[in-house]
């Protein structure tokens, strides 16, 4: 069956279209709530702009962009000192510094707020040596929030763009040393700006995360539009409303995803990727003293003292919860983790390879169009997407008589939906590095792409798909919300064990199964990083 | 004001033709991934098939919802937003008496309630179990609780803590009361709810936040009591009065209060127990509020059996066990809140609190005025 060029693309682009509107059916479902809008939405829609909505969406903004500033001078700084430089304890650091990535933004939060505030162990201590009114950070505040989210979604940054610097290593900015450059200029001028495609996909994330966090910002009492979607739906009993203000948050992200990509699609930078050896800067006397130091820090306070004090309360509150259902919610917990990563891996890496399939300008921009919508659903808070796949099945399970609506099935697909962003970002990120006329050269020679893909792609993307995989995985562990409504019968999973404990707030007893889910969340992030590392010594 | 989802099925019409080769075709991807998990599958594997078998044995029977198919050994099953570790050990214990079993979903009531409806007919659920009069009643308003005619119920739960229409009852009491410090008040200086807005409290009171639906459901019977203009002036001298930024747990809140960071809260009163079961000596007391009018603002958890229930009599003589005295005590013993069966009494160190004068004004004000109260504490900046 010899054919055309474009011989095959067919097929794949229907694939990808079926698999994006899959994961997009949820979103669309929020979407269509704009069908309804009667005097009751009316009557909120003003009661909102009367009293908060100016609040709020001051609060997300300056939660967004915080969290944006924090996560970029965190993962940008921390990405270039463990791969570009060396200095004692960088090997360490290297993975290390992914470790708070393991720990859920909620339990980060109740973490810190618990040590921090005003009844809390530091602040007790200081009254008592400075008097009563000694003076103290307002904690609960924007500030306090930013620290906290900014401290667990750094990460995403930092993978991605240390995977970029990896690739990059140090050949271009000697290159830009030899034209002239300094140290300083060289990096913000050459480094960075190849760099961008991932740091920007990493922020991405990061700043979706933010926006369709509720467990981190509740525990803060401190409002933003995510709050406000629960506030109108638990408290005014309207999820009509709730899923509008839900798309709002939508647009908002999307708008900001095409102008960026806009802005970016003038420069495309690819690059040889057989760097044969990264060249490192040695650092020495107060400079490695400096960056060991910084390293140091972020990973004490990311994470050392979070698991620290979560150590403490498991020990203070016992181990009378530990009996042999732990054992049902550790497995569950890794068993979705496992499925919904592998399923939404393969869903990335088929849309990111018909994004760049050779076709007609209609498809091409309908195919990013499918994808933009279907990565949308990583800003939708968990319960709002879980009730838009719960009605999206249960009328399926209506007309057909199913049962899907409580079924793995339904909950694997909010997984799908909810973090195919996630796997997405390090995927087309890579894929972006393969020069595609490596690709040209493949389909001229007659390859089809499913033989492109399983001989080129795939073997070239190796580290991109390991890192979407671990990213969904550990996410998925860490979800709650939409795991807490779909989940099946009986599979209750650790973080709906944190829930439990911590509704009441009866924080310390729910230190077992968040270290356990620390822990859990460790070993991919571990692997992720030392096999990251060997692939590179050995190209 | 309120808008039934069934309204959006509408809109998902246009998605039928095109959905379902779509959805096949998907679900061949995730089946052949399931196939592979599913030898390694969990004991709970097989409590969520076999799960599956009964409602599809129920399936035909649907017409007759209304009906009460009895499978006398068939679960009773519960979706609940009560937490599973107050819960289950009631249910143990009725399986071990009856020898029904009980099979249960716990979760947030918002998406609870959202599923319940979404799933309709079909639904599994027998019996929605929530923390809050306001859930039951918005659920009973959407129309997912059918009456339950029941002298036992009628007999052991008092008139104020009951549907007026009998769709759901209330099992265990919570009061929301004030805690003061017992360092820095004099307990002669306090009264009532409305009193916590005098300057007196100035830079004294901590609240928690808004959100929490207790917290609504005691300015919803404000309302009820006071009307909307004067509980308005009340919110706003209590956040006038604020020490600090409303807290998010009321166990945070009663902390604040024995480390100095504020005078006065409003709290329920087990958080209060479980702080004085941990530690005898804590600083903190509480003050039942209202006792010269109106009595202390009292909320509810409850359950009603779903309109849809495939199990309507093991459901009903679930609910009425639980208002029988030993599970009403165990309520009390679990989580020391208050039985709702006034014959009971309730554990010692409940019972150390003394007696206290009830508000009894129905509860279900506190779900038909829930939205107001949201809109009047936004207007009056309690967050």
């Amino acid at each position: 069956m010899n054919g055309t060029l474009s011989s095959g693309s067919w097929f794949w682009r229907c694939l990808a279209f079926l698999a994006a509107a899959i994961v997009a059916f949820p979103i669309l479902i929020i979407l269509s709530q704009w069908g309804t809008v009667g005097s009751g939405e009316q009557e909120i829609w003003q009661h909102l702009f009367d009293t908060k909505l100016d609040r709020l969406a001051l609060n997300t903004l300056m939660l967004v962009l915080g969290v944006g500033l924090g996560v970029i001078l965190l993962g940008v700084s921390l990405a270039w000192l463990t791969t570009i430089c060396e200095f004692p304890g960088r090997r360490l650091f290297e993975w290390a510094l992914m470790l708070p990535l393991a720990v859920p933004g909620y339990v980060m939060a109740f973490v810190f707020l618990g040590i921090m505030n005003y009844a809390g162990p530091i602040q007790t201590a200081m009254r008592k040596f400075f008097g009563q009114d000694a003076w103290f950070p307002d904690v609960q505040g924007t500030a306090g929030v930013i620290f906290i989210l900014s401290l667990v979604l750094y990460p995403y940054v930092y993978m991605l763009s240390r995977s970029a610097f990896l690739n990059q290593g140090r050949q271009l900015m000697d290159a830009g040393r030899l034209l002239g450059l300094s140290r300083l200029q060289a990096f913000f001028r050459v480094a960075i700006p190849v760099a961008r495609p991932a740091i920007v996909a990493g922020l991405a994330l990061a700043l979706m995360e933010t926006l369709a966090d509720f467990g981190a910002v509740s525990v803060f009492s401190y409002d933003t539009f995510t709050t406000a979607i629960y506030d109108v739906w638990n408290g005014l009993f309207n999820l009509t409303v709730a899923a509008q203000l839900a798309s709002l948050l939508l647009l908002f992200v999307a708008v900001t995803l095409v102008l960026e990509k806009q802005s970016r699609d003038r420069a495309r930078y690819t690059q040889d990727n057989h760097t044969s050896q990264i060249a490192t800067y040695q650092l020495i006397g107060f400079k490695a003293i400096a960056a060991t130091g910084y390293c140091a820090l972020v990973l004490f306070i990311g994470f050392i003292v979070p698991l620290g004090q979560l150590v403490l309360w498991m020990l203070k509150s016992g181990f009378g919860a530990l009996d042999e259902r732990y054992l049902g919610y550790l497995g569950h917990t890794v068993l979705l983790g496992v499925m919904a990563g592998a399923l939404v891996l393969v869903i990335a890496l088929l849309l990111a390879f018909v994004k760049r399939l050779p076709g007609t300008a209609v498809s091409k921009s309908a195919t990013s169009f499918s994808i933009r919508l279907a990565t949308l659903g990583y800003a939708l808070p968990g319960s709002v997407l879980a009730v838009g796949i719960i009605l999206g099945f249960t009328y399926v399970d209506r007309s057909l008589g199913t049962l899907l609506s409580s079924s793995v099935i339904a909950l694997l697909i909010a997984y799908c939906c909810r973090f195919l962003a996630v796997a997405y970002a390090p995927v087309d990120a890579g894929l972006e590095q393969v020069k595609p006329s490596v690709i040209d050269a493949a389909r001229a020679l007659g390859a089809k792409p499913g033989r492109v893909l399983r001989q080129i792609i795939i073997p070239l993307l190796k580290p991109g798909l390991l890192t979407g995989f671990t990213i969904v995985l550990v996410d998925v562990m860490k979800e709650m919300p939409a795991t807490l409504i779909m989940r099946p019968f009986g599979w209750d999973t650790l973080a709906v064990r944190i829930y439990t404990m911590t509704a009441e707030g009866q924080w310390e007893t729910a230190a077992l199964p968040a270290v356990t889910l620390i822990i859990v969340g460790l070993l991919p992030v571990y692997l992720l990083i030392r096999s990251a590392r060997s692939s590179t010594s050995r190209i | 004001m309120l808008v039934l989802l069934n309204d959006n099925y509408y809109h998902l019409r246009p998605f039928k033709g095109f959905k379902m080769s779509r959805l096949s075709l998907n679900i061949l991807i995730i089946i052949s991934f399931l196939a592979l998990v599913a030898c390694s599958a969990e004991p709970s594997g097989r409590e969520s098939a076999g799960l599956n078998t009964i409602s599809l044995q129920s399936a035909p029977d649907q017409g007759a919802s209304q009906s009460e198919i009895t499978e006398i050994n068939g679960p009773v099953i519960v979706y609940s937003s009560r937490q599973e570790h107050l819960i289950k050990p009631l249910f143990d214990r009725f399986t071990a008496e009856t020898g029904i079993k009980v099979q249960y979903q716990t979760g947030e009531e918002g998406p609870l309630i959202a599923r319940l409806q979404a799933e309709g007919e079909q639904t599994f659920a027998d019996i929605l179990y929530t923390v809050d009069a306001g859930n039951l009643w918005s659920a009973a308003e959407k129309g997912l609780l059918a009456p339950i005619d029941s002298e036992i119920l009628e007999h052991n739960i008092p008139d104020h803590l009951q549907d007026p229409l009998n769709r759901w009852f209330g099992l265990s009491v919570r009061a929301r009361t004030i805690v003061y410090s017992t360092e820095r008040v004099n307990p002669a200086e306090l009264s009532s709810y409305t009193a916590l807005a005098n300057p007196q409290w100035q830079g004294r009171l901590c609240l928690r936040t808004s959100r929490k639906v207790y917290n609504m459901s005691l300015v919803a019977t404000m309302i009820e009591r006071l009307g909307e203009t004067e509980t308005q002036e009340v919110v706003e001298g209590w956040v006038s009065n604020l020490a600090t930024r409303v807290f998010s747990g009321d166990a945070q809140l009663i902390e604040a209060i024995a480390a100095g960071q504020c005078d006065v809260g409003l709290v329920n009163t087990y958080y209060l127990g479980q702080l004085q079961a941990q530690n005898p000596d804590i600083p903190v007391a509480l003050f039942w509020a209202n006792q010269n009018s109106s009595g202390v603002h009292v909320n509810i958890s409850g359950a009603g059996v779903t309109t849809y229930a495939k199990n309507r009599a093991g459901a009903v003589q679930l609910i009425e066990w639980l208002s029988t005295a030993e599970p009403q005590y165990l309520f009390s013993d679990l989580n020391l809140e208050f039985p709702a069966n006034p014959d009971v009494s309730p554990v010692d160190l409940v019972a150390s609190w003394g007696d206290y004068k009830q508000d009894t004004l129905n509860v279900e004000a506190a779900g038909r005025l829930q939205a107001d109260a949201v809109m009047l504490m936004d207007r009056a900046d309690y967050r």
